[in-house]
This record gives structure tokens, C-alpha cells and sequence, in this order.
């Protein structure tokens, strides 16, 4: 176990450094200038070399690259301003370093991502076990149906109609806004709850699908034939035999989307105007804030990879045919 | 798209090695039992399929709007980039049509849409156009880069399934979505300075090469699983020890089984990807204006939804029957291919 970890995280490492060069590389080796687009229309050459320096774009690239690591574990000095240890740029049209943005924006992008996961995997994955042990009753035909049905949605029209029902029509809701929960938690839970009910309403479908899916082709394997043959009761072979052997399918998949749910929903942050990492780094682009970008990138990027050897690690203790090496 | 059965690959050498093995029962009355091609027999078993048949009706009339737009707009007599409520006057001091309902009339008959007073009815057409038009690309380069790395990777192992893994491996520790409307505008600023226009043609190059770039790699390995456990296989085998080369064993041997999942997967991917260009355009990074699309109609229906939801409602029903079509004819393309698969 111990050498699987250190070995994925090696791994790991080498990963979020790929990323990170290739995003650096792409961003700032462009053959435009990033100093440029901070200058505004009246640029004269002088305020452009301030810039420049203030960047550290003065430096050749692959210096560059190297200070913009060493930042992240020591900190670095901008002209400007001070960086501190988890230096993942410094946004200068924010006038502050980037990483106090992301965690200042963190919160809400975690609360949405938590409660959408736990709204989603209740109802699709539950739905989908209802659909799979009831399969071609009447119960699988509505959930398959009501699945295609979610699994064919899209947020950006699935929340400014709940929106405009539920907050405009009926009067039912405020506009959704994010309450810290430390502060008011019920108020947290109710100003989230149309977010959540909508980002789930997208996930629902294909975790329905998916787990009546793999349920029924677990009821095909051999083993569970043979439990039920040998007559242990249908719960029981449900449960121990078919359901595990979904689970680390839809474990996997799940690791994928709460850490891509974790970079920032873009779409629904936007959609309902929560000042998460995704509406900032539509902010961010909006301005041309390259170090904004950056950061929240490599910072998805990492949520991304550690989710991916977090749920690899996760198989050994779900499925014991899994060996770590 | 998928009104035609994939070509038999061995018909005309009367080897049926190479061919799905399962269509023993599946023959349907004395007539079929002489020589039945699997691409036939799939033909068959999908048009008794009633939504099958059904979703791919609609589906083929969406594609066929897309390609009428121009010929509807004339029929129409209204165009997409005219200003109606501006020049006619139709329009009240906030830019919304003075008749109830998006003014919706004779005349317009999905409405005009706010600030302008643009037609809604030619946009749609036209937006449908051009977000179809990008999934329908981004699709077919997919496809085609997924199955030559997967056949790459699957069968000539080693070094290079090693190398086509770890890249794909690498690509998807991105964060997709950010990294698209990140570098969209950036791709687009290294070519054209941000104070101009960008010509629409170089922003629709520019939104399918990001997202491209960034959306191959589940397919890839899907199907270079399917390149591997077909490796294996006896006729592949066969085909070694007769001599045949590499090139001649994928052309003639692998490439042809390859039809079912590169099928099903290309009919999977195209729904998500015409949303995912959607999604792109509606945060505003897609395709800009003037050009219409499907996914800035939802984006001015979001802004003004609150005084008309009008505007919401032709681009949502219309998209969510075009992917609902998609991916219940993605399940029947499945079932008719690979009758075996549990469903």
C-alpha cells in the first residue's frame, strides 16, 4: 500500500509539472505579448517596460517557468507586491496574489460541489439499483425513460427555466446566493438548494443509467448465477455479489466528475451568478488575467490527479481482486 | 448518417472469420437464412426497432434544417443578421417587441429577439447550422484521430500504446472546460488583435481545434481496447502466420470489426459535443456575433428571462429533442449492432 502511494504520488508529481509547463508554455511562449493586453489602449513603451518587469516577463521563459514553481513551495517578491508560500502568481489585475483568490472562492464552489454529488448519487444511483431489480416492470420503464429524459438536459437552459419558475413565477425561493454555512446554515441550505436541484438534474440521468447498466450485467456474471442458484435470498445476492461489483465503476466515475465539479462549474456558477472558482475564471478570462488563469488551472489540474490516485486507492478496499502494483 | 449498414467486411471472400459470430437465431424466416451480411442483419433488427426508426427520422430532420437554413430564410423572406424591430420599429424604449409574447406575430413567427429585434425563427435555423455544423466536425476528428491511436496503441503495443497513454493520460488531468474558454480567446488573440473583428471562420477553427485537442482521449481508449482484445483473436492470428502484413492485418482484418464501437461511440459523442459548443458559446466565448448559434440564443434567453421567458423556450425545446433523438437512436445503433449487449 505504502509503496503504491508513494508511487502514484511520484507519478502524480510529474503529471501537475507536465501541466503546469505545458500551460505556462502555451500562455506565456505565444509569440504575443501578455504585458500588451494589462497596458490598456494609450501603452507608450516606458509603461510597457514597467510591466514587463512587474510580470517577470523581462526574463527568458524557461526562467520564467522556474521562478513560477520555486514560487509555489517558497514564495516569491514581485515590484508590486508580496507572494507568499503557495505562490500561484500574483494577478495583477486584482492587484493580490492568486492563491487567496481561489480559496476566497473555494467555499462556494465546495458547497455546490458536496451538495450536488450527495443530491445526484442518492437519486440517479439509487433510481438506477430500483430500475436494474425491477428491470422491464413498470418502475424501470418510467426511471429508463425519466433518465433519457435528465441525461438529455443542459444547465444553461435547465436553470434560467427553474429560475424563472420557481424564483420569478411561483415566488417560492429568493434568487439563489451563497450564505457562508459557519454563518447561517439554514440559510446556506436554502439559498444553494436550486443550484444543487438543477446541477444534480444533469448528473441524475447517467448515474441512473449507468448503475441499472452495470447492475444488470453484474446479474449475468457467473458468481451471482451461482448464488442465486444455490438459493440465497434476493437482497442478500443483490447487495454482497451484483452491487459490489458495480460500485468501483461507479466510484470511478464519480471521482471524475466531483473533481472536475471541484475545478469550477463553470456553466452553473455562471448560470446563478455564485462567485465560485468557475465564474471567477470567467472573470478571469474576460480580463485577460493570465496569472488568474494559470493558477486555477494548475489548481484543477492537481484536484484533478489526486482524486484519480485517492479513487485507485480507493479499489483495493472496494474490490479485493485489485492488487497495487 | 447511420441510414446505411456498415459494409461487410469478408462478403466477397467468403471468409466470415472476421464477422460478428452471434447471428445464428437472429435470422428472420426461411428467406434470411441464405448469406446475410452482420451489417444486413443490423439494418434489419434496427428498423423493426420503432424508436430506433423513429429518432433517427428526426435526427435526419434536424440535420436536414441545418442544411436548409439559407433555403428556409428565402422561402421566409427574413434573414438572421437584419435588425426587424430596430428598422421597423417594433421595439419598445428597453429594446423588447412591443407585442406580447417575444412578438411573436404573423410576421415573426417565433418572435423578435431584444436588443435589435432580430428574427428568431432564421436564427434558430442558422444557430442550429452552425452548432451542428462544429459538433458534426469535431465528431469526424475524433473519430478519426481516436481510431488511428487506438490502433496504433492496441496493436502495436509497447513503447507506443505506453506513449498514446500517457498522453491521453496527461490530456485528462486537464480541467476541460476551463482550459477551453481559457486558450479560446487566447488562440484567437495570437492572430488577430483583440481590437478587430475575428473573421468567423478563424473563431470556428480556433473553437474546434481547442476543443478537439482536449476531447479524443475516452474514445481513444475505448477503442484501443477494442483493438486489444481483438488482437488476440484466431482469424488475426491466421492472417500473421499467412504473411499478411501490419498494415494489410488492420486495413483488411481489425479495421473492419472495428465498425460497431466506432459507430456507437461516434453516435454518443456528437449530442455532447453540439452541447458542449453550446455551453462555450453561451459563456461567450464561441462563436461571437453576428453569427447566430444555438448556444448565444440561450445566452440572450438568460439574460432576459426574467422580464420574457419566450426566448428560452424555442432554442430549449428544440435542443432537448435533438439530443434526446441522438441518444435514444446511440441506444437502438447499439442494440442493432451488438444484440448481446445487456440493456
Amino acid at each position: 500500500m505504502l509503496r503504491f502511494l508513494i508511487r502514484r504520488a511520484l507519478g502524480a508529481l510529474v503529471v501537475l509539472i507536465l501541466i503546469s509547463a505545458i500551460t505556462y508554455g502555451l500562455f506565456w511562449a505565444v509569440p504575443r505579448d501578455p504585458a500588451m493586453l494589462s497596458c490598456g489602449r494609450d501603452c507608450t513603451a516606458s509603461a510597457l517596460k514597467i510591466i514587463h518587469h512587474n510580470l517577470g516577463t523581462d526574463e527568458p521563459i524557461y526562467l520564467q517557468y522556474w521562478h513560477y514553481m520555486v514560487g509555489i513551495f517558497a514564495g516569491r517578491h514581485f515590484p508590486v507586491g508580496n507572494c507568499p508560500a503557495p505562490c500561484l502568481g500574483y494577478s495583477f489585475d486584482e492587484s493580490t496574489p492568486v492563491w487567496p483568490i481561489i480559496t476566497g472562492r473555494l467555499p462556494v464552489t465546495i458547497s455546490l460541489a458536496i451538495g450536488g454529488s450527495v443530491v445526484f448519487l442518492i437519486v440517479g444511483v439509487g433510481l438506477g439499483m430500483i430500475a436494474a431489480a425491477r428491470r422491464g416492470k413498470l418502475i424501470d420503464k418510467v426511471a429508463t425513460t425519466l433518465s433519457m429524459f435528465m441525461y438529455s438536459m443542459q444547465i444553461y437552459f435547465l436553470g434560467p427555466i427553474a429560475l424563472a419558475i420557481l424564483v420569478y413565477g411561483l415566488h417560492l425561493f429568493n434568487n439563489p446566493a451563497y450564505v457562508p454555512f459557519t454563518e447561517n446554515p439554514w440559510g446556506w441550505f436554502v439559498g444553494l438548494l436550486i443550484p444543487w436541484a438543477v446541477l444534480a438534474t444533469i448528473f441524475v440521468g447517467a448515474y441512473t443509467r449507468m448503475t441499472r447498466s452495470l447492475l444488470i450485467e453484474q446479474f449475468q456474471e457467473e458468481h451471482v448465477k451461482m448464488a442465486r442458484a444455490k438459493g440465497m435470498s434476493t437482497p442478500f445476492v443483490f447487495f454482497r455479489y451484483a452491487w459490489r461489483g458495480a460500485l468501483s465503476m461507479i466510484i470511478t466515475q464519480f471521482g471524475m466528475d466531483f473533481s472536475s465539479l471541484l475545478g469550477g462549474a463553470i456553466i452553473t456558477e455562471y448560470t446563478f451568478s455564485l462567485q465560485g472558482l468557475g465564474a471567477f475564471s470567467v472573470e478571469a478570462t474576460d480580463k485577460s488575467d493570465l496569472p488568474s488563469i494559470m493558477g486555477i488551472m494548475l489548481f484543477g489540474a492537481a484536484l484533478i490527479v489526486i482524486f484519480n490516485a485517492a479513487i485507485d486507492a480507493c479499489y483495493a478496499v472496494i474490490d479485493p481482486r485489485v492488487r497495487l502494483n | 448518417m447511420i441510414n446505411k449498414p456498415p459494409a461487410d467486411p469478408n462478403s466477397d471472400t467468403g471468409t466470415s472469420v472476421g464477422t460478428m459470430p452471434d447471428e445464428e437465431g437472429e435470422a428472420q424466416g426461411p428467406v434470411a437464412r441464405e448469406s446475410l451480411s452482420p451489417g444486413k442483419l443490423a439494418w434489419r433488427r434496427f428498423r423493426r426497432d420503432r424508436t430506433g426508426m423513429l429518432s433517427l427520422y428526426i435526427v435526419l430532420a434536424f440535420f436536414l434544417a441545418a442544411l436548409l437554413a439559407p433555403v428556409v430564410s428565402m422561402l421566409y423572406g427574413k434573414n438572421p443578421y437584419t435588425q426587424y424591430g430596430v428598422n421597423e420599429n417594433l421595439l419598445n424604449s428597453f429594446g423588447y417587441p412591443l407585442k406580447p409574447n417575444g412578438g411573436i406575430s404573423g410576421q415573426f413567427w417565433f418572435g423578435l429577439e431584444p436588443p435589435y429585434g432580430k428574427d428568431v425563427f432564421t436564427e434558430l435555423f442558422y444557430g442550429m447550422r452552425t452548432s451542428i455544423g462544429i459538433g458534426v466536425a469535431l465528431t469526424i476528428l475524433i473519430i478519426i484521430t481516436s481510431v488511428v491511436l487506438g490502433l496504433l496503441a492496441g496493436y502495436l503495443g509497447g513503447w507506443v500504446d505506453y506513449v498514446v497513454m500517457r498522453v491521453a493520460d496527461l490530456l485528462m488531468a486537464f480541467p476541460q472546460q476551463l482550459f477551453f474558454i481559457a486558450f479560446i480567446p487566447v488562440l484567437s488573440a495570437l492572430f488577430f488583435s483583440p481590437r478587430v473583428q475575428t473573421p468567423t471562420w478563424f473563431r470556428v477553427t480556433i473553437l474546434i481545434v481547442v476543443m478537439w485537442f482536449l476531447s479524443w482521449m475516452a474514445v481513444a481508449r475505448i477503442l484501443r481496447s477494442a483493438v486489444l482484445s481483438m488482437r488476440e483473436r484466431e482469424f488475426v492470428e491466421a492472417a500473421k502466420l499467412s504473411g499478411a502484413s501490419t498494415w494489410r492485418i488492420i486495413r483488411k482484418e481489425i479495421l473492419p470489426n472495428m465498425t460497431t464501437p466506432i459507430v456507437v461511440q461516434g453516435t454518443l459523442l456528437l449530442p455532447t459535443m453540439v452541447s458542449a459548443e453550446a455551453g462555450l458559446s453561451f459563456l461567450g466565448v464561441g462563436v461571437q456575433q453576428p453569427t447566430p448559434d444555438w448556444g448565444r440564443m440561450f445566452q440572450t434567453g438568460a439574460a432576459v428571462y426574467q422580464s420574457d421567458i419566450t426566448y428560452m423556450v424555442f432554442p430549449t425545446v428544440t435542443m432537448i429533442v435533438f439530443v434526446i433523438a441522438f441518444n435514444l437512436l446511440g441506444d437502438s445503433v447499439r442494440d442493432a449492432l451488438d444484440p448481446k449487449s445487456a440493456r
